[in-house]
């Protein structure tokens, strides 16, 4: 299974930064994924750690919410390192998608390509492809059926245990 | 109290769905003191044991077991395996429904005479006028507890409606409020009223909304005439020599087949799994399946021309709160064709949680343009449109060659591409949201592609004459005595209107002509 898990115990942040960066702010020690900056790290087990950065980043790009922690994507891409630990093909699917990628971003790899734009339009050459396909249809579930998102765009989620919205809103816009 | 009945009983009415109209026909028909067997494929699920949560509840309730789909709806691209959004449990799918009951206009009734011949379209007057319906419409709108029927009060409207209202009436729309709903405005038949929940696709937790779940399968059971089977998937129905349905073969909680019996068999999984069944029943003597002489059974699949408007606005709405469905403009439902289309439609509201409008708003989008959308989710009113759709043959639920379910029966292969006046309705409703949001100040708007179809209909339809259809006007096969249809797949047009009060009205009369002719010793 994978994990995140709270680093502050393992590696310094000293000892993080010796061991390179990812993008900006992710770094890469061992099988892990790890945020300095906000105290959280994400183990792979089956892909490499260089492979679930770059979905980390990938998952940014294809549904790109400014508002939205890094962290909050790493739990959406982590079920891909979980499929992989039990299927072969798709372990094979998302490395050499994730390769393929790299070789189309030019010399530095998808995570070195600093702008949206650049990285989004070698996706809209991939968009229909089973690896672009599996990773999208995975994680349109997987990032927006988080419970911890749904305040942050303004969704409410479960309302019988509070009685509804009866008494709590409704009908109570003001501005029409 | 539930009557258990012995396998091998031979007098009673086996009714194969407990949804709209075989939980309907199942009271009704044990009310009139008929031995009735209920075979639900599904769980019984409770009121109390449903979920708040959008992926959570469709795990729990949604027909799930596999289907493939062809044809050029966007459907069968996007959702390759789900062509319907409907339910298997107890209850079937008026447990996910909206609650809004319309009834079907007169001229919808007669489509080919008020029409005309619409190229590409099987067209069909249905053998029955609203006259004869209206009876029957009167004591489903009593029995479901219909608003702005009996006396009984609209229900207030929430945000989205008034979003929905404001533009009604700046575009001149004359007919909107907040629907006809089978939704508690106030404490009805035992059952609470409305708590502006939401989540009224999810189950409604209060039992507010009408549901033969816990209404006519309850009462039914009262009476100790009716059982009703739960986990019991039905694989055939088989015949005797004089090709009378004499039993229904079923798996059941195990996996193991049963052989129930049958005096009368009912048949009411839907308009997929209908027609299924009897495809898949085909013997020696009926070798294109039971009751399709008429080569139709399957065919003139229906699923009404849907699609959705969500709009954006400068402040908060939070549509998701509040009643799904109460708000509706009806001005459109008419037949008017210098609109470009025959038949209409109509409006209303409609509101998504995170999670679906993710999987909906686009399927298949991604980028800034997909992702901003989501940003304004707070922001956001939103309609649907249903709209008559035109009965094509080549639309038809089908047996797949090769795929088989657990019990070696074909899965049903669902094909659907929209008729040219599909196409034109939509776009007609798409302007006329997009219109209707930009009156009031949306800043941007989504004209939504249709969902997997809620509304199936018409794959055993219904005619005046046996070549033309499967049933007759009382739902009764035109080739087998014993075996009647009594759900949405005896449509013989999908009318403008959500179905399920007319499944309900159609299964309240049915169930009447099966205790008279039953009585006579005619069937």
């Amino acid at each position: 299974m994978t994990t995140i898990y709270e680093p502050s115990r393992g590696l310094s942040r000293r000892e993080l930064l010796k061991r390179g960066t990812v993008g900006a702010a992710l770094l890469i020690s061992g099988q892990a994924v790890i945020c300095p900056e906000a105290a959280w790290a994400l183990e792979a087990t089956t892909l490499k750690p260089e492979t679930m950065a770059t979905l980390i980043r990938l998952a940014r790009d294809i549904y790109p919410h400014d508002q939205l922690a890094d962290r909050f994507y790493a739990v959406a891409v982590k079920g891909q390192d979980a499929l992989a630990a039990k299927t072969p093909e798709h372990k094979t699917l998302i490395e050499d998608g994730i390769a393929d990628l790299d070789k189309r971003s030019g010399p530095g790899g998808y995570r070195s390509m600093a702008w949206e734009d650049d990285r989004v339009a070698i996706l809209r050459d991939i968009e229909t492809t089973p690896f672009f396909q599996a990773v999208r249809g995975d994680l349109v579930v997987s990032l927006y059926n988080q419970k911890e998102i749904w305040p942050i765009f303004g969704y409410e989620g479960e309302s019988y245990s509070k009685g509804g919205y009866v008494e709590r809103g409704f009908n109570d816009i003001e501005w029409l | 109290m539930a009557a258990p009945y012995d396998l091998n009983d031979n007098s009673v009415v086996v009714i194969i769905g407990s949804g709209a109209g075989g939980g309907t026909l199942g009271n009704e028909l044990a009310q009139k003191g008929v031995d009735v067997v209920i075979l639900e494929a599904g769980n019984r699920i409770e009121y109390e044991e449903f979920i708040n949560d959008e992926w959570e509840s469709f795990s729990q309730l949604a027909w799930l077991d596999n289907r493939t789909t062809g044809g050029g709806w966007r459907v069968s691209k996007d959702f390759p395996n789900l062509p319907a959004w409907i339910v298997k449990a107890v209850g079937g799918t008026t447990t996910h429904w909206a609650g809004a009951s319309l009834r079907f206009q007169e001229h919808e009734l007669k489509a080919l005479t008020n029409y005309g011949k619409v190229d590409g379209a099987n067209l069909l007057d249905w053998p029955i006028t609203l006259a004869e319906l209206e009876p029957y419409y009167a004591k489903a709108e009593d029995k479901m507890g219909v608003t702005r029927t009996n006396g009984i009060e609209g229900l207030p409207g929430n945000n989205n409606f008034k979003i929905l209202k404001a533009g009604a009436d700046k575009l001149g729309y004359k007919e909107c409020h907040t629907g006809n709903m089978a939704i508690n405005s106030a404490d009805r038949d035992d059952r609470t009223s409305c708590q502006q929940t939401g989540f009224c696709f999810q189950g409604c937790k209060w039992g507010a909304k009408w549901s033969t779940l816990y209404t006519e399968i309850p009462k039914g059971e009262a009476t100790g005439k009716l059982e009703v089977r739960p986990n019991s998937h039905v694989v055939k129905i088989e015949h005797d020599d004089s090709g009378k349905v004499t039993a229904v073969v079923y798996a059941d909680k195990d996996g193991k087949l049963q052989s129930q019996k049958a005096r009368i068999v009912c048949v009411a999984g839907n308009s997929i799994e209908s027609p299924r069944l009897l495809l898949n029943s085909a013997s020696s003597k009926y070798p294109d399946g039971l009751a399709n002489s008429s080569g139709q059974v399957g065919k003139n699949y229906m699923r009404h021309t849907t699609g959705s408007v969500y709009a954006v606005f400068e402040k908060p709405v939070h549509f998701y709160r509040g009643t799904t469905m109460a708000g509706i403009i009806r001005d459109e439902a008419k037949h008017d064709p210098s609109r470009g289309f025959v038949g209409g439609y109509e409006l209303e509201t409609l509101a998504l949680g995170i999670p679906f409008m993710a999987a909906f708003l686009d399927p298949g989008g991604w980028g800034r343009s997909f992702a901003s959308a989501m940003d304004s989710y707070a922001n956001m009113a939103g309609l649907w449109i249903v709209g008559e759709d035109m009965p094509q043959e080549q639309n038809a639920v089908k047996l797949h060659g090769e795929l088989k379910d657990k019990y070696g029966m074909p899965i049903p292969d669902v094909w659907f591409t929209d008729h040219p006046n599909d196409v034109a309705m939509r776009n007609h409703a798409y302007t006329q949201g997009e219109a209707l949001y930009a009156a009031v100040g949306a800043t941007r708007s989504f004209p939504t592609p249709p969902y997997p179809s809620t509304h199936n209909l018409g794959t055993n339809r219904m005619s005046e004459k046996a070549s033309d259809g499967v049933v007759n006007k009382w739902g009764q096969t035109h080739d087998i005595q014993n075996l009647f249809i009594s759900d949405g797949s005896q449509f013989t047009t999908g009318a403008a209107e959500n179905p399920t009060l007319t499944i309900v009205t159609l299964a309240i009369r049915q169930a009447d002509h099966i205790a008279k002719e039953m009585a006579a010793g005619t069937i």
